[in-house]
């Protein structure tokens, strides 16, 4: 009897050694004559637990994590012999930091081999695609605007209008571009789709070209996730061989083609223009909007720019129905959001649920705190241009307009959690210096106001004339956030100032004992 | 695992240029295309794409200054690239790239005097669930700590 087994092949659990224990397990069954088969998986996301190895039984899967090349002799004996293993963590699906999330974008992740177009359509791939196209251009905007789906990259656009404004566009050409470029720290979600369920990026990138009228895509990936590129080409080859790509899609008379680009380390080109700039073959600068891409977009055409995960989204809204969708979620942010744990916390990993669930929640119930044991200091929610929150904060539900009411932003849902060594003063001269890297140049505020951000930090640090050096940040800052062009001039004033506002103690020294003393 | 380079060769330059010219907006393409097989893009190749692609010297210039990725000239045979964005600051990442600049006795953005070895920073590569992260050529590598820090450099140094 062969014992089929699943291990990762995500690029977060190769990093901790996945290939080796798929490798050891592989050699360790053959020296005992044990027939194994390996599939190469996406990540359920439970990243403390990679490598997790799962093992098909009649019951569903049982997992063990995490799994060393060490522990790959007792843990096939322990299959072999049907015997208790320290690493057993139960049925997969029981796992309860897996059971408690509602997974609507991610349900296939982890679970299919993301090679097979097989295994996609075995688990739901492509009804949505096909209910689309029995639907028409003009029922599907409505079930995309029904579900209250906006754009996951962080703006938070309503996907649906977007669509509209493409489709009722003229013109010879339209486009449909795929925003692959992840750079926010902290996030890793388009990664694991892409890597773990790359089809359905193909599928609501499809349905997009077939609802708006557009012939060709692009997906730009950022050069620092090879293996999300190497997934992505596999996956629209397989996808061109079985006609989901290319002419007549599904029979119909659809024609969409697609194909990855790869961008080259600059993290201006995930601003949506500066993307198309850099896709065009230029110096990614930031455009001035309008107009929109929407009407002037990829190679002057109109273009549907969405991140991956509004795209991933869709299949679900046409396959399920534009409710199924919007009943999760609370106020204006409908529907579910994959939040990404990340930094030092203990049980790091991506976790989609339902907007409205407090940050408090999700940092020290969900995430168990710092993998330190220090006590959780602050976090930084929504990548390099989100804000600082104090646990003073916490209670404050993962929702856009609840997150902008506060300061801050959700961005693309990545949380990076810092333990009480931080030093703010640092983190807030890293945004700054960050923005200045990084600024394209095109408008003054972000391309001088950076440098001068970085310096006046510096004399902070020093103890140089602290108040007005903070006042003259706070001032910077100010004029950063309404003058830039985009949203790296533009939010880089949020880590700052939210640093200097919660964490205030870190910037300003207390008061000497000795003056106290006279 | 060292990746072996052809040295530039202008005909062969010409070719890989010819290969990608025709598609849309192909300078980053071409970019890219140059770099894997040279390990650098040449500062002859960049008047060659500006021909084929009907661009301005300048341009393609401009292009190739403003992405951090493509080198002026080749990296060391070994490249580490330390994750430096705040999931990896917050996991220890600080102390483990002074740990490696110290041991390597060059800091980030430079390559040691034998050529062996190029660190540099990168900013991000998704793996903040198992942060502090590192990709020895190619390679990823998670949960770092001061021993498994000091192994990749000494790998790297061999």
């Amino acid at each position: 009897m062969s014992i089929r087994l699943y291990v990762s092949r995500d690029a977060g659990a190769l990093a901790v050694g996945a290939d080796e224990v798929a490798l050891a397990l592989e050699q360790a069954a053959a020296k005992r004559g044990i027939a194994v088969e390996i599939v190469r998986t996406g990540s359920r996301g439970l990243y403390w637990l990679e490598p997790l190895v799962e093992v098909a039984t009649p019951q569903g899967r049982i997992a063990f994590g995490p799994v060393t090349k060490a522990d790959v002799p007792s843990l096939l004996d322990a299959l072999a012999s049907n015997t208790p293993h320290l690493l057993r963590l139960g049925a997969t699906d029981e796992i309860p930091w897996l059971k408690r999330q509602t997974r609507l974008t991610f349900a296939r992740c982890g679970v299919i081999d993301p090679r097979s177009l097989d295994d996609y359509r075995a688990h739901g791939g492509y009804k949505g695609l096909e209910r689309a196209l029995s639907l028409g251009s003009e029922a599907i905007l409505n079930d995309v605007t029904a579900s209250g789906l906006r754009g996951r990259g962080g703006a938070g656009f309503p996907t649906g209008i977007k669509w509209k404004t493409v489709a009722q566009a003229k013109a010879d050409r339209k486009f449909i571009v795929c925003n692959a470029d992840e750079g926010d720290s902290g996030t890793f979600a388009d990664r694991m789709i892409m890597e773990g369920d790359p089809f359905l990026v193909i599928e609501g990138m499809t349905t997009a070209g077939i609802t708006v009228g557009a012939t060709k895509g692009y997906i730009y990936i950022r050069s620092e996730y090879p293996h999300a590129v190497e997934a992505m080409n596999a996956a629209i080859v397989a996808a061109k061989r079985d006609g989901y790509l290319g002419a007549n899609i599904g029979s119909s008379t659809h024609s969409f083609d697609l194909e990855v680009r790869v961008g080259a380390g600059a993290y201006i080109c995930g601003e949506e223009t500066s993307l198309l700039e850099s896709l065009e073959g230029r110096r990614g600068l930031v455009r001035a909007k309008p107009p929109l891409p929407a009407h002037h977009g990829l190679f002057g055409k109109p273009t549907v720019i969405n991140n991956v995960l509004s795209f991933a989204a869709i299949p679900f809204i046409l396959a399920e129905g534009a409710k199924a969708y919007a009943d999760f979620g609370m106020g204006r942010s409908r529907g579910t959001m994959p939040i990404q744990l990340a930094g030092n916390i203990r049980h790091g990993g991506l976790f989609e649920t339902a907007f409205g669930v407090t940050l408090g929640e999700l940092v020290d119930d969900i995430g168990g705190g710092t993998f330190t044991g220090r006590p959780v200091r602050a976090v930084q929610v929504g990548g390099p241009l989100g804000a600082y929150f104090p646990r003073a904060l916490f209670d404050t539900p993962f929702d856009y307009e609840a997150f902008a009411a506060r300061d801050g932003l959700i961005g693309h849902g990545g949380i990076v959690v810092f333990d009480d060594s931080v030093d703010m003063r640092k983190q807030a001269r890293f945004a700054m210096e960050f923005c200045a890297v990084e600024s394209c140049g095109k408008c003054t505020p972000c391309r001088i106001g950076s440098t001068r951000g970085v310096e006046t930090i510096e004399k902070i640090i020093n103890g140089e004339r602290v108040s007005e050096n903070l006042a003259l940040v706070e001032d910077l800052c100010n004029t950063m956030k309404f003058g830039s062009l985009c949203a790296l001039g533009g939010f880089t004033p949020y880590p700052v100032l939210s640093a200097l506002k919660h964490f205030r103690e870190d910037f300003v020294p207390a008061p000497t004992t000795l003056q106290a003393a006279e | 695992m060292t990746t072996v380079y052809e040295p530039w060769d202008e005909t062969r330059g010409a070719e890989i240029i010819a290969e990608h010219s025709r598609q849309e907006g192909a300078t980053l393409v071409i970019l890219h295309a140059l770099q894997e097989a040279f390990g650098y893009v040449p500062e002859a190749a960049i008047p060659m794409v500006a021909q084929a692609l009907n661009l301005s010297r300048a341009e393609v210039h401009g292009v190739f200054t403003f992405y951090h990725d493509f080198r002026h000239k080749p990296a060391g045979r070994h490249v580490l690239k330390l994750c430096r964005a705040e999931a990896c600051q917050a996991a220890g990442g600080d102390a483990l790239a002074a740990r490696a600049e110290a041991t390597l006795g060059v800091s980030l953005g430079s390559t040691t005097a034998d050529d062996r070895v190029t660190l540099e920073p990168i900013y991000c590569l998704g793996l903040c669930a198992t942060a502090p992260s590192a990709m020895l050529d190619g390679r990823l590598f998670g949960r770092l700590d001061e021993k498994r820090i000091d192994a990749l450099v000494a790998e790297a140094k061999r």
